[in-house]
């Protein structure tokens, strides 16, 4: 079978969209996606079976006892994180897309660093930086004259609203990446247009830049939102009792596996179905950039006081989502270190860590590439579908997806090794847990929706136009990929490996399980410490995932957050005519 | 980053020779553990010392046991280490443990500390003790009296939902039944000074920032902060509190242990059993025991003087297995009365 000749010969333009390009019934992109979401939904699937196994007796105790009072706090948190990680990331780059201010330049990066920062090292600090006996509440009783921290105290960090505002500060960046790029990519033209029609300030953001941004503020909330959702380290610190919680207890403390997987699976109905009526609520709508010559926004220049108001808007998260924690580990490392010195392995962590969460990104953008251009080239629904099954893993708890991937994985293995004793007379034994390919497997299943989601975002700019032209030129669709999309969609590329690598670095329970013997990487490496509660020597660790993350994230702000805009107006340029033209009109 | 592009090929190929080369080297044996291992380095080292025999381990805390049953036949896990008695009895139940034979731990471990079949045995003991303000003027303290109204808005305590919690409570219930306990419960919830969450460790700085009064927590947690060994400000935590060590009005002491199996289908058998063997030793069981502040399984065996400082521990005589039965409905019991909300 050859199919790219075959895709050649049988390929239509007529049509005008890539979409509807004919293909073969055995497209290979297609066959090379359905993998991708097998591997994906394998583990998934794999909870199914696992769940099936429970009674149904378990629901009774829940519905009685637990889930009146966990999914009203579960909801309360999304609400709230939501909200805050909403008017933060839509506040602030609205700030920085669109106005020009003094050290607007340095909050433009700067605004993303929370990314660096996961949120049980956050939960950790905050606690200790706000503790009646940590620096901020004593300094505070020194200032008023009072002796005995049981005289006065500031509200206990351990509560719905401080899970809120630690979540909410150091999850906003996902807003903020994705509104940004919108705001500079999308609105310009249309703003333009309003403000030449005597729109104010807040009209222009209000009624024409924000509704344009909503598919990017939702992206960005929603990840937010899962983050979460699944977040077990933060909201459990913090004594926040979240349907994930319940999952833990079901699991670790009863020893109900399959009712814990009853749980995780209700959840993950519940979150895809949100996700369908949110898809479903902007079904008519259009977003897509339809002025011809996209150009950037022209900023408005902020004096005086408003000046100053912005960089304070913009600094504050940055202060609160990265510098107060990054200080105090700092402050907790230099402790340690002339203490008691530096651990030895630390190097050995750094290397297990950036090359596992290379090696991962390195797939998880390969991966995402095959469904989302698997998407683009083959008919019909299925390939969007898989779109979705492929990230289906964010949805599911990091320990959750991990115990799914177990039987998946040793399946394999017995597989291969059945296979290799036959053929070649060698036992392979756990290749995938002996390894670390096991940790980098449930890396890629849990962040192929980032990975894919941004290089979805990426493909959509360019023009379906550029597909036929290229094929009708005589290039597969394999070339074509290589030659003409992923240059165009660089930049999202990068984003998306950036981000993915960023949330391996910080990745724990998945690492934790399905590691190989004898093999720690700094999170596990913190984790340990924690555990055994030498939590200044935890801190050198903390503060390396952070000094590592915050190289990607250094990067980032090069190439996503000025990149986009520069690769939109080249594909657009590129797609639609020989030189963009400012003053041309919108094509509608 | 050139480094990124050329590491993960070396590497992967570099994991997968150490992995093929692990399972041809001489004579070792695998160590999975929920109990982090940094602790008892020093002392696998001595055995390593000792015996020749090279000792893996890996730390994971939860999903031991679905690990070890989706590993199956190949598991190379020996010896199965566990820091919860309703974990350890777990591991048995699941079958992923097999019985094991030897004189030298029936000798060296009390009978209600070990399985009756060798499938599982204690290693050491941790106290569930009560930690009080300095000030504060009690010397005893039962179990039964945490629900007091004298207490209200003053107590801190972890999670209900924590192992070492829903032991405590299981133990309550073998003593006085699920409806005692559950009203207990529901004082306690009553005296809470803040959300039920954290650590132990949390309760003595919680004490010493006036947020409470009285807190519950283990023992060895006042060990290792009063050693020094967890910073210099964790000092200052543990001066700050008094210890108390509790009993049931008509018991002793509720204990818990840190205890190992060995695995169903461990491929080193004799070896797990020599390791298991030297950890009951005098001298094992004295390092074992310091290296975290617990109590030597073993008896006769010296006790940290900062644990030894606490006072004469009295054990309670209710059998884990039969306190292990009633975890799952200590466990309800405190959805049902929200104490973590």
């Amino acid at each position: 079978m050859r199919p790219a000749d075959s895709s050649i010969e049988s390929a239509s333009i007529s049509s005008g969209t890539a979409a509807s390009v004919r293909r073969p019934r055995w497209n290979p992109w297609l066959i090379a996606a359905g993998v991708v979401a097998l591997l994906v939904a394998a583990p998934i699937a794999s909870l199914f079976v696992t769940a099936s196994a429970g009674s149904d007796e378990l629901w009774s105790h829940l519905l009685a006892s637990v889930l009146p009072a966990s999914v009203r706090d579960t909801l309360v948190l999304l609400a709230g994180v939501g909200a805050l990680t909403a008017l933060i990331g839509t506040g602030t780059a609205w700030l920085v897309a669109a106005h020009e201010f003094p050290g607007r330049r340095v909050v433009d990066w700067a605004l993303l660093l929370p990314l660096a920062v996961p949120t049980y090292i956050i939960a950790y600090a905050y606690l200790d930086v706000l503790h009646p006996v940590g620096p901020v509440q004593t300094a505070i009783r020194a200032l008023l004259g009072i002796d005995s921290p049981r005289d006065f105290r500031l509200p206990d960090i351990r509560s719905m609203a401080g899970c809120i505002f630690v979540l909410g500060f150091v999850l906003y960046p996902y807003v903020y990446l994705t509104a940004r790029a919108m705001f500079l990519m999308q609105s310009a033209n249309l703003i333009d247009a309003a403000r030449t029609l005597g729109a104010g300030r807040r009209a222009v953001f209000l009624r024409v830049a924000l509704p344009l941004a909503r598919p990017a503020v939702v992206i960005g909330v929603s990840l937010a939102l899962l983050e979460t959702l699944n977040d077990i380290g933060a909201a459990e610190f913090l004594g926040v009792r979240t349907l994930t919680v319940s999952v833990y207890t079901t699991w670790i403390t009863r020893s109900d596996l399959p009712g814990a997987a009853q749980i995780a699976l209700a959840m993950l109905i519940v979150v895809l179905c949100l996700v369908l009526v949110e898809r479903w609520a902007r079904r008519q709508r259009r977003f897509a950039n339809d002025a011809q010559h996209p150009r950037p926004l022209a900023r408005q220049r902020l004096r005086g006081a408003r000046g100053v108001l912005a960089l304070a808007a913009c600094a504050v998260p940055v202060f609160i989502g990265f510098v107060v924690p990054a200080w105090y580990l700092l402050d907790q490392t230099i402790q340690r270190v002339r203490f008691a010195g530096v651990s030895a392995a630390i190097p050995r962590e750094v290397l297990n860590t950036v090359a596992l969460s290379a090696v991962a990104t390195v797939l998880a953008v390969l991966c995402a590439l095959v469904v989302v251009y698997a998407a683009r080239v083959a008919r019909g629904p299925a390939p969007r579908w898989l779109v979705r099954i492929a990230s289906l893993g964010y949805a599911v708890p990091g320990t959750v997806l991990a115990i799914g991937l177990l039987p998946v994985i040793t399946g394999i293995e017995a597989f291969v090794d059945a296979a290799a004793s036959r053929l070649i007379g060698a036992s392979t034994g756990l290749f995938l847990l002996g390894s670390g390919a096991a940790v980098v497997y449930a890396y890629v299943a849990r962040f192929l929706t980032i990975s894919a989601g941004s290089l979805e975002a990426g493909f959509s700019r360019v023009s379906p136009s550029i597909d036929a032209a290229a094929r009708t030129l005589g290039a597969s669709a394999l070339r074509t990929l290589f030659r003409v999309h992923v240059p165009m969609v660089k930049p999202a590329i990068a984003t998306g490996a950036l981000l993915v690598f960023v949330d391996c670095m910080k990745e724990l329970p998945a690492t934790l399980l399905l590691r190989p013997l004898g093999f720690e990487t700094l999170a596990t490496h913190l984790y340990g410490e924690a555990v055994r509660g030498t939590y200044e020597e935890a801190a050198i660790a903390a503060l390396l995932i952070v000094a590592v993350g915050l190289v990607p994230v250094l990067i980032l702000t090069r190439v996503g957050v000025r990149g986009p805009v520069e690769a939109g107006m080249a594909a657009a340029s590129r797609a639609d005519g020989p030189e963009p033209d400012p003053a041309a009109p919108p094509r509608d | 980053m050139p480094l990124f592009r050329k590491r993960p090929a070396a590497l992967a190929a570099g994991l997968l020779a150490a992995a093929l080369s692990a399972s041809v080297a001489a004579e070792e044996v695998n160590l999975y553990t929920t109990r982090e291992p940094g602790l008892i380095q020093p002392l696998l080292d001595a055995f390593t010392q000792e015996t020749g025999i090279k000792v893996n381990s890996i730390f994971v805390r939860d999903g031991l046991a679905e690990r070890v049953a989706a590993e199956g036949t190949r598991s190379p896990a020996d010896v199965l280490m566990t820091v919860d008695f309703g974990n350890l009895i777990d591991l048995v139940e699941k079958g992923l443990t097999q019985p094991v034979e030897s004189a030298v731990l029936n000798e060296a471990i009390p009978s209600h500390l070990r399985d009756e079949n060798g499938h599982w045995y204690a290693l050491s003991m941790r106290a569930r003790v009560v930690y009080a303000a300095k000030d504060l003027p009690i010397e005893t303290f039962n179990y039964e009296q945490l629900d007091d109204a004298e207490w209200r808005g003053k107590l801190c305590i972890r999670s209900g939902q924590h192992p070492y919690n829903t032991a405590l409570i299981a133990a309550h219930i073998v003593y006085h039944g699920e409806d005692a306990t559950r009203a207990w419960l529901e004082g306690m919830k009553r005296n809470l000074a803040r959300a039920a969450t954290g650590g132990d460790r949390d309760v003595a700085r919680d004490i010493m920032g006036g947020i409470c009064d009285i807190g519950v927590g283990n023992s060895y947690y006042v060990g290792l902060m009063r050693s020094g060994r967890g910073g210099p400000e964790q000092v200052k935590w543990g001066e700050a509190i008094k210890v108390i060590l509790p009993t049931f009005e008509n018991g002793g002491t509720h204990v818990n242990i840190s205890g190992a199996a060995v695995a169903h289908h461990s491929p080193n058998r004799e070896q797990a059993v020599r390791l298991l063997e030297y950890l009951v030793s005098d001298a094992a069981q004295k390092l074992y025991a310091e290296a975290n502040f617990e109590y030597p399984v073993k008896p006769g065996v010296e006790v940290d003087p900062l644990i030894a400082a606490l006072g004469e521990l009295t054990v309670d005589s209710t059998p884990l297995v039969e306190i292990a039965r009633h975890r799952d409905a200590a466990s309800r019991l405190v959805d049902r009365v929200r104490f973590d909300q």
